[in-house]
C-alpha cells in the first residue's frame, strides 16, 4: 500500500446528497460556481444565499461539516494574488501605511472587492469539496463522460485517477533506493546542494521515463482489447425522481431569493 | 475468405462450446495460429525475431520459454498484430492485416506481464466491459460478459472494486478476465506466474488448467510448463531453437542449461 493518499476524498455515506445522480450533482456543482463567479463584489446577501444553500446541502449530506470547511480552506492561499486590491482600488482612505518613502492607503472599496474574491472563492471551493465528498470519482467520471465533456479530457482524468497511485508508488520505490544508499559519514555527508539537486533530478528524469514506457504498455493493452480511438461507455441509468426533485429545488431557490431581492428594489 | 471466415467462426465456437460444458480440450489437429518466416527488428535496427516459424492447433497448451531478450514478449505481440514484422502470421486461418485487426484481436486474447498496464480503468468493471464495447455488443451482452468473465476467473462480485486497492494475485486473475469477457478461442499469456505468492500461483495454475481456450504461454515458471503446458517451445536470441512434447524438452537438461534454463 501507499503511504500517499492523494485523491480518496470521497467520504462514504447513504444520505440524499450520496444516493443524487453523479450527472446532476457536477451539474449543480458548477452552476453553483458559475452564479457565484458571475455574482457583483458587494453583494453580501447572495454570497449568504449561496452559503445557506450550501450549507443546507452539507446537513443533508451527512458529511461531518468541520471536514468540508478545513478541505475547503484550500482556496485561502489562491485568493492572496488578489491582496493588492487592496491598495489598487480607488477610493476613500481606511488606513495609510507609511514604509520608508513610500505611502500605502487602504480603500474601504478596496477591502469590499478583496473580501468579496475571498468569500466567492471559498464559496465556490466549499461546492467542489462537497461535490468530492459525496460522490465517488469514478462516478464523476462516468457523469463527465455522460455529459459530453470531450473524451480527451474525460480520458486523461481517468487515467490519472487509475495511474497516479502506480506512479506514487514508483517514486516511493526510488525515493526508498537512494535512501538505502545514502550511508552518513562526516560532517559533509549527503553532498552538496548542486550534486543533490543533480540526483533529485536523475529521479524526476528515471520517473518520467517509466511512466512513458508503461504508456505504451497501457496503449499495447487497449490496442489489444479492441480500442480503435473510438470513446465507448455503458449508458448511464436514467434520472431518478429524487434527481429532478434536487434540480427543481435548486432552481425554485435561487429565484425566489432572486425574486425577494428583486421586489425589495434591492437590498 | 469465405471459407477462411467460416474457420475463425468455428474456432470461436469451439472455445464456447468446451467454455459450457467444462470439457478438457481435445487435441484437434486444425491450427489455430500459424506464424511463418516471421522477422522483426526493432525501429533502432536491433533484430529481435529471426524467422520464426511456429504452428499451434486447436486446444493446445504449448509453453514459450527462453532467457530474458529472447523475444517472447515481442513474439506475443504480433499476435494480434500490435507489432507487425515481416513474414506471415495467421489466426483461425485468417493472415493477421491491417483489414481484420478488429477480428484477430477478438480471438486472440493477449494478457500483458503486468496487471497495471492491462487494467487502465478506474474499475474492474470499465476493465473488463472494455473489450465487448470495443466489439458493439449491446449493453445486456455487456453485463452478461462482464458478470461471466469474473466468474470464470472466481472474481465474483468484484465489479466495483478499485483497481489500485487490489492484491496483485486479484489484478492477475482480473487481467484474464477482461480478455475472457471478449471470448477469444486463444490466449496468449506473458508470464502468468510472476510476482504471485505460491498460493495464488497455484489457484492461478488450476485457473488455467480449466480455461479451455488454445494457449501459448510466455513463461520463466519451468514448473508451470511441466504441470501445465504439453508442448515447449524455446526460444533464444529470436530463434525457436527447440520445440516438442514438454517432457521431452525437460528431460533434457544439456538443452535447457545451453539456453539460460533449469529443470523445474
Amino acid at each position: 500500500m501507499t503511504p500517499i493518499q492523494i485523491l480518496d476524498h470521497y467520504q462514504q455515506g447513504d444520505s440524499v446528497v450520496h444516493r443524487l445522480d453523479a450527472r446532476v450533482k457536477l451539474i449543480l456543482a458548477l452552476a453553483t460556481i458559475a452564479i457565484i463567479a458571475a455574482l457583483p463584489r458587494g453583494f453580501w446577501v447572495a454570497y449568504l444565499t449561496c452559503l445557506v444553500m450550501i450549507g443546507g446541502a452539507i446537513a443533508l449530506s451527512q458529511v461531518r461539516p468541520m471536514l468540508v470547511f478545513r478541505r475547503s480552506l484550500i482556496a485561502i492561499p489562491f485568493t492572496l494574488a488578489a491582496l493588492g486590491l487592496l491598495f489598487t482600488v480607488p477610493g476613500s482612505t481606511l488606513v495609510s501605511l507609511r514604509i520608508g518613502g513610500w505611502s500605502l492607503s487602504v480603500t474601504s472599496e478596496g477591502v469590499v472587492a478583496f473580501t468579496s474574491i475571498l468569500v466567492k472563492a471559498w464559496l465556490s471551493v466549499l461546492s467542489a469539496t462537497l461535490l468530492i465528498a459525496t460522490t465517488h470519482s469514478t462516478e464523476l467520471i462516468a457523469a463527465m463522460r455522460a455529459l459530453r465533456v470531450p473524451h480527451v479530457l474525460v480520458s486523461t482524468v481517468s487515467f490519472m485517477y487509475r495511474y497516479l497511485y502506480v506512479i506514487a508508488d514508483e517514486a516511493l520505490r526510488l525515493h526508498r533506493a537512494r535512501e538505502a544508499r545514502s550511508a552518513t559519514s562526516g560532517p559533509k555527508a549527503g553532498g552538496t546542494l548542486a550534486w543533490r539537486a543533480r540526483v533529485l533530478g536523475g529521479m524526476v528524469g528515471s520517473l518520467f521515463l517509466r511512466s512513458y514506457e508503461r504508456s505504451e504498455r497501457v496503449y499495447a493493452a487497449m490496442l489489444s482489447r479492441g480500442f480503435d480511438g473510438s470513446a465507448r461507455a455503458m449508458r448511464m441509468s436514467p434520472l431518478g425522481r429524487g434527481d429532478f426533485a434536487a434540480m427543481a429545488l435548486f432552481v425554485t431557490y435561487l429565484l425566489a431569493v432572486a425574486i425577494l431581492i428583486a421586489l425589495r428594489g434591492g437590498w | 475468405m469465405a471459407v477462411r471466415t467460416e474457420h475463425l467462426v468455428h474456432l470461436a465456437e469451439v472455445a464456447e462450446r468446451q467454455q459450457r460444458s467444462g470439457e478438457q480440450t481435445p487435441s484437434q489437429q486444425r491450427p489455430a495460429l500459424e506464424l511463418r518466416n516471421l522477422t522483426f527488428s526493432y525501429p533502432d535496427g536491433r533484430k529481435v525475431l529471426h524467422d520464426v516459424t511456429l504452428v499451434i492447433n486447436e486446444g493446445e497448451k504449448v509453453a514459450l520459454v527462453g532467457p530474458n531478450g529472447a523475444g517472447k514478449s515481442t513474439l506475443l505481440l504480433h499476435l494480434n498484430g500490435i507489432l507487425k514484422g515481416e513474414g506471415v502470421v495467421t489466426v483461425g486461418g485468417i493472415e493477421v492485416g491491417d483489414g481484420n485487426l478488429g477480428r484477430v484481436r477478438g480471438q486472440v486474447g493477449l494478457v500483458f506481464q503486468q496487471p497495471d498496464d492491462q487494467l487502465f480503468s478506474p474499475t474492474v468493471f470499465e476493465d473488463v466491459a472494455f473489450g465487448p464495447l470495443h466489439m458493439n455488443l449491446d449493453e445486456e451482452e455487456v453485463h452478461r460478459r462482464v458478470t461471466w468473465a469474473l466468474s470464470q476467473v472466481g472474481m465474483d462480485g468484484f465489479e466495483d472494486r478499485l483497481s489500485h486497492h487490489l492484491s496483485v494475485g486479484e489484478k492477475k486473475r482480473i487481467a484474464i478476465a477482461t480478455v475472457l469477457a471478449m471470448r477469444p478461442a486463444i490466449l496468449a499469456l506473458d508470464e502468468p506466474t510472476g510476482e504471485l505468492d505460491p498460493r495464488s500461483r497455484r489457484g492461478l495454475i488450476r485457473l488455467l488448467r480449466e480455461l479451455p481456450q488454445t494457449m501459448l504461454v510466455a513463461t520463466h515458471d519451468m514448473r508451470l510448463v511441466e504441470e501445465l503446458l504439453q508442448r515447449t517451445v524455446i526460444l533464444d536470441a529470436g530463434r525457436v531453437v527447440a520445440d516438442g512434447p514438454t517432457p521431452q524438452i525437460l528431460r533434457d537438461g544439456a538443452l535447457l542449461h545451453r539456453h539460460g534454463l533449469e529443470r523445474p
